[in-house]
């Protein structure tokens, strides 16, 4: 006979906080979910997605000012030749991590909770590189010579310079894009089979039948999927940690102080992570609120997140700290100086500080049950956190390159408005985005709460 | 039914038996096997823990695919690097060496390509192994089939099975707890 195993209780006779509250069943979450896909958007969607797409339209035409008169148009020049474009492409590339870190290591760690949140992660991770593909594309200057990025054969008989950091970084971020749709779309097709099924005969069916590619649920399949599925992760689980490592490479590989440190590789993974979840917990709060996801969106989930990022925050506080004492303890006068101009006496002192406050100080209320459960308090730090680490990203970058070796080359950036305006409309582009995602496909991943479930172990029987 | 339907030619493609729960489906498929039928199988809103054992079916051979195809995208990188660093266009730079002692330099790429090789192996090999895209099915002309996606247990059993009989089956799928049953036919 088969084991009894009761809805409270592991196989451990351990008593756990359910994944799913008030004992939803399998035909609610397939309503729930596909609900949202199926019936008329709430107004407040409409407030996100018309701005988000002007805002888009504002980044494309300053884009096409760009190419038009030259990349002068951005306030770059020498000695700061590194300004808001990699900041926002470090920025949103860190973003894009915490969608295949909650996808990837996750899964590997057995974490079953990831599964109400790991479609809407995985899909801001897309949309996160996007936004971020867009700055070094264009910061290349001549964006019709970027092919000149990958190893193809050339009129010239150039080749790339494969020990360059920088062409590392084009196949990380390439790389990780690619995976990152192949795991997404993978978990996505059970999920359009189920829409599938839903739809009258028409044009959605059409369209949602061919993407599901006549998934038919069967365990011949099942069996195979899964171990697909496991190969993904196992394989991402590297590639979430080489990306932002190979990002950092572009600065740690160099000579110029404040950048030549060991410590950035870490450093840069605890941050993305840091600063993947605060923007997980930005736009799911909001998303379960409007959308009435409370029961596969628990209390137990957010306080889950918030507490990787107190975990990763203080990871993140801890090596902004060994750099100063590294800075101090190397011996190095530039290394010195270096810091000592970040921290107290140069031009940029004030990011430094708010990236500090941002970033170490605001997350350590997560120490605190209570500010764990209130919804306000995870808001305004996950706001906090996303502010923090744009800074941190334009205090390595901007202020590291306002002080060179000779005060000859010292120099102040501002950005102009195209950076501005680039700013402001790739987050436009990310939001709008993220709203046709929410319009056209499920936001839950519908086989995978299902799959958690008490009910469905197969040698569940109900406590009677 | 309609009239344009009983002009075409059908054939029994099968039988399909609703279950309510994972536990029955589960049990029932053990009964499945047990018998004997081989052209038979569960479809199911989720990966159901324990039923490949249930089914006798051994662990996926996907891995093993995708290991060489990962073998594959090293090899690529490899000869990509060396092949345009050392060969075709060695750039002395960086203070790093243009033979074969520069390979510390060629392990992110090297990385990243078997990565996305894999990657790709595992999305076309998937593909191929359980036999999709294919848009259409008989068992989508079936009306208790498309419960699978939501809420219901299916077994599909194929004529094609040796021990399918027309009425046997029926009769064995209502006694290991189908809820219903119906017969599914395809056209010629």
């Amino acid at each position: 006979m088969s084991t009894q195993v009761s809805a409270e209780q592991d196989l451990r006779g351990v008593a756990r906080e359910p994944l799913v509250l008030s004992g939803r069943d399998y035909k609610w979450i397939t309503n729930r979910i596909c609900g949202v896909v199926e019936n008329g958007q709430p107004p407040i969607w409409w407030l996100v997605a018309i701005p988000g797409a002007l805002l888009s339209l504002v980044l494309l035409f300053t884009l096409v000012y760009l190419v038009a008169t030259g990349v002068g148009v951005w306030g770059l020049n020498q000695p700061i030749a590194w300004g808001w474009d990699i900041t926002n492409f470090v920025f949103w590339i860190g973003i894009g991590h915490a969608g295949t870190l909650i996808s990837a290591i996750l899964f590997l760690t057995r974490q079953k909770w990831r599964t109400s949140v790991n479609r809407a992660a995985e899909a801001m991770t897309l949309f996160a590189v996007v936004c971020a593909g867009i700055y070094p594309g264009f910061h290349v200057g001549r964006f019709w010579m970027v092919w000149f990025l990958a190893p193809v054969p050339n009129a010239n008989a150039i080749w790339q310079n494969f020990k360059s950091p920088l062409l590392w970084d084009v196949f990380a971020v390439s790389t990780y894009f690619t995976v990152s749709v192949i795991f997404w779309y993978i978990g996505l097709i059970p999920d359009l089979a189920t829409l599938r099924d839903r739809c009258k005969p028409g044009l959605k069916k059409a369209l949602y039948g061919i993407f599901a590619l006549g998934w038919r649920g069967g365990n011949r399949q099942w069996r195979h999927y899964e171990m697909g599925y496991l190969l993904l992760a196992a394989l991402s689980t590297p590639l979430v940690l080489s990306v932002h490592s190979v990002v950092s490479f572009d600065f740690a590989t160099s000579v110029v102080p404040g950048w030549h440190t060991t410590i950035f590789p870490p450093y840069f993974v605890a941050g993305a992570i840091f600063g993947g979840f605060a923007m997980v917990l930005t736009l799911m709060i909001p998303c379960r609120a409007i959308y009435g996801l409370h029961d596969m969106l628990t209390p137990k989930h957010i306080d889950n997140m918030t507490k990787i990022i107190v975990l990763t925050g203080t990871i993140v506080g801890y090596a902004y700290l060994m750099e100063l004492f590294i800075a101090f303890y190397g011996g190095n006068p530039f290394e010195v100086d270096a810091f000592h101009m970040r921290t107290v006496s140069g031009p940029y002192v004030w990011s430094y500080w708010t990236m500090m406050f941002c970033n170490v100080i605001a997350p350590q209320a997560f120490w605190i049950p209570w500010c764990r459960k209130n919804l306000v308090v995870v808001m305004c730090v996950c706001m906090c956190v996303n502010t923090g680490m744009w800074y941190e990203r334009f205090v390595i970058i901007a202020t590291t390159l306002a002080r060179d070796f000779l005060p000859g080359q010292w120099g102040y950036y501002e950005p102009t408005w195209v950076e501005i305006a680039m700013f402001v409309g790739s987050h436009g582009l990310f939001l709008f985005l993220f709203a046709m995602f929410i319009r056209f496909l499920p936001m839950i991943a519908i086989s995978e709460v299902k799959g958690v479930l008490p009910q469905s172990d197969p040698h569940y029987h109900p406590a009677h | 039914m309609s009239v344009s339907t009983e002009d075409k030619v059908k054939r029994t493609w099968g039988y399909v038996a609703e279950f309510d729960t994972a536990a029955s489906v589960y049990e029932a498929a053990k009964a499945m096997k047990e018998y004997g039928y081989r052209r038979w199988d569960v479809h199911s809103p989720f990966p159901i823990h324990g039923m490949d054992a249930a089914m006798g079916l051994g662990p996926s051979y996907l891995s093993r695919i995708v290991f060489c195809g990962g073998l594959m995208g090293s090899l690529t990188a490899l000869v990509l690097q060396f092949g345009t660093q050392v060969g075709l266009y060695p750039t002395i730079v960086q203070g790093k060496p243009d033979n074969l002692f520069t390979i510390p330099a060629f392990f992110p790429v090297t990385f990243e390509l078997t990565i996305l090789f894999s990657a790709f192996t595992i999305l076309f090999s998937l593909l191929v192994i359980i036999r999709l895209p294919r848009l259409h099915h008989p068992l989508f002309e079936s009306k208790l089939f498309t419960g699978f996606s939501d809420d219901k247990f299916i077994i599909s059993v194929e004529a094609r099975d040796p021990k399918f009989a027309r009425e046997g089956t029926r009769e064995f799928l209502q006694s290991i707890g189908a809820k219903q049953v119906e017969l599914v036919e395809e056209e010629l």
